[in-house]
C-alpha cells in the first residue's frame, strides 16, 4: 500500500449509498456526474452510480447562496415575542443571547452563539473556501480541508438549537393576558437557512478537494 | 484487479482512494492514510444488542413523547406541552415551516429510524435479510442525517433557563426520557449501518 491509487484510476466507482466498490464503464461521460441520466446503477443497492455527485458545484453554490440569502433576514427580524401585560418585546437571535448571557447563564449563552452565530457562519466560509479552492484545483492544505469539511458536516445540524428553544417557549408560555410567546418570521428564515445550509454540504463532493493538480507528492 | 471480488476492497468516500479490506480486530478504526476520514471500524456491539439497544430507544421515545416535557408557573396558573404540544402550537402560530421541521426532524425521522433498524435486525439476528431489505436501507441513508433529538435536549435546556427568569419551572419526566435517548443515540452513533450490507451476515451469538 505505498501508492495511494485512487478508484477513478483504477476504473473502479463506490457506490454514494451502500459503499459498495463498481466497475466503472471507462469513457462514459455520463458516469462523470454532469449528467443526471440514470448510466448504470448500483448492483446492490440499485442507486446511479456516479464518479462524482451530480453538479456538485453549481449544486452546492446555488444551495449556499439561498442559505446566505435566507441568513440575512433570519439575524434581521425577530425571531420571538414575548408579551406580559405592559410590556411587548421582540427578540432577535443575538438578543437572546445577551438576555442569557445577563440572566446569569454565561456557558449557555456561548452554547447558543456558537449553534446560531458561529456555526452557520463557519459553514458559509467553510464551503465557499472549499468550493473556491477545489474548483482551481489547488493543492494547498489538502489535509486540513478535507478536516474542515467533515467538521462542517458533523456540527451543521446543530444550529436548530434555536428553532427549538422558539418552538417549546411558544407551547409553554401561554398564559391568556399574564404572558404570551408568539414565534415570529426570523425564525421560519433561521430554520431555512440551517436546512438550506445543510444540502449545501451534502451537495458537495468531497473528493472534489483531491481532483485537482498531482495528488501524489 | 480482474480477480479481486468487489467486496474485498473498500474505497474512502471523501477522497476516492482505494483499499484492500483487512479484518479488523475489536477497537480498531481503519482511518485514510490520505484524508485521514474514517473508513471502517469494529462493531463492538453484536446484532443482539444492537436490537435490545433499538427496543430500548424505541421505549423511551415513546416516554418522551407522551409524557410532558417542562411545566411552567406564573401566579397559580400552570401550563405544560409535549413534543406534539409544541408542533400544533407553531402550527397554529403561523409558523407552519417550523412546525413541520420539528415534526420531521424529532418525531417523523427518528421514528422511522427505530422502526426500520429494528426490523432489519430483527432479521438480521437469524441471518436473513428482511422483506425489502434494499428499500429501507437505502432510507436509512437518505434520513439519517435530520433526525435531531439530541439537539432538542439542548434546546429544551436553554429555554428552561430563559423561562426561569419569569416562570416557575419543574421539569417533567419527559425530559429525562429525552436525556436518556440521547445518550442511546450517543452509543449508537459509533456503529456503522453500512456492515448490514455485508453478507454472510454475523452469525447470532
Ligand atoms: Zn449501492
Ligand atoms: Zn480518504
Amino acid at each position: 500500500m505505498s501508492a495511494l491509487l485512487r478508484a477513478d484510476e483504477l476504473g473502479l466507482i463506490a457506490c454514494r449509498v451502500c459503499g459498495l466498490v463498481c466497475r466503472n464503464v471507462p469513457g462514459d461521460e455520463r458516469l462523470n456526474g454532469d449528467d443526471v441520466g440514470d448510466a448504470m446503477a448500483c448492483p446492490r443497492c440499485g442507486t446511479t452510480l456516479h464518479r462524482r455527485k451530480p453538479n456538485s458545484y453549481a449544486r452546492t453554490w446555488a444551495l449556499l447562496i439561498a442559505a446566505f440569502i435566507m441568513y440575512i433576514p433570519a439575524n434581521l427580524l425577530p425571531i420571538m415575542r414575548t408579551a406580559s401585560l405592559n410590556d411587548v418585546d421582540d427578540n432577535t437571535i443575538i438578543s437572546g443571547v445577551v438576555e442569557l448571557w445577563r440572566a446569569g447563564s454565561p456557558n449557555l449563552a456561548v452554547i447558543v452563539f456558537t449553534a446560531s452565530i458561529v456555526v452557520p457562519v463557519l459553514k458559509f466560509l467553510a464551503l465557499g473556501a472549499l468550493l473556491v479552492s477545489s474548483q482551481l484545483g489547488s493543492d494547498w492544505a489538502r489535509v486540513q480541508r478535507a478536516k474542515l469539511f467533515r467538521l462542517v458536516e458533523l456540527i451543521g445540524y446543530w444550529s436548530m438549537l434555536d428553532v427549538f428553544v422558539v418552538a417549546l417557549l411558544t407551547a409553554l408560555v401561554r398564559f391568556s393576558v399574564l404572558s404570551l410567546v408568539e414565534p415570529l418570521p426570523g425564525v421560519i428564515f433561521f430554520g431555512l437557512t440551517v436546512v438550506l445550509t445543510m444540502l449545501a454540504s451534502m451537495s458537495f463532493d468531497p473528493r472534489l478537494i483531491w481532483d485537482g493538480r498531482d495528488i501524489d507528492e | 484487479m480482474g480477480t479481486t471480488p468487489p467486496t474485498a476492497l473498500l474505497i474512502c468516500e471523501h477522497c476516492d482512494t482505494v483499499y484492500r479490506r483487512r479484518a479488523l480486530v475489536r477497537g480498531d478504526v481503519a482511518l485514510c492514510v490520505r484524508c485521514d476520514a474514517e473508513l471502517e471500524r469494529h462493531h463492538a456491539l453484536s446484532v443482539n444488542a444492537m436490537l435490545a439497544l433499538i427496543l430500548t430507544a424505541f421505549i423511551v421515545f415513546v416516554q418522551a413523547n407522551m409524557w410532558p416535557i417542562v411545566t411552567l408557573g406564573l401566579s397559580g396558573q400552570h401550563n405544560s406541552t409535549t413534543l406534539w404540544g409544541m408542533i400544533i402550537a407553531m402550527w397554529r402560530e403561523q409558523a407552519q415551516v417550523i412546525s413541520v421541521l420539528v415534526a420531521f426532524t424529532l418525531f417523523f425521522f427518528p421514528l422511522g429510524k427505530m422502526l426500520t433498524l429494528g426490523w432489519l435486525l430483527w432479521f438480521a439476528r437469524r441471518g436473513r435479510r428482511a422483506p425489502g431489505f434494499v428499500r429501507l436501507m437505502v432510507a436509512l441513508h437518505h434520513f439519517g442525517p435530520w433526525t435531531m433529538s439530541e439537539v432538542f435536549v439542548l434546546g429544551a435546556l436553554v429555554a428552561i433557563v430563559k423561562a426561569h427568569t419569569y416562570f416557575d419551572v419543574v421539569a417533567d419526566p419527559g425530559i429525562y426520557a429525552y436525556a436518556a435517548l440521547t445518550l442511546l443515540i450517543t452509543i449508537f452513533a459509533g456503529v456503522d449501518l453500512r456492515q448490514l450490507w455485508d453478507e454472510p451476515l454475523e452469525s447470532p451469538a
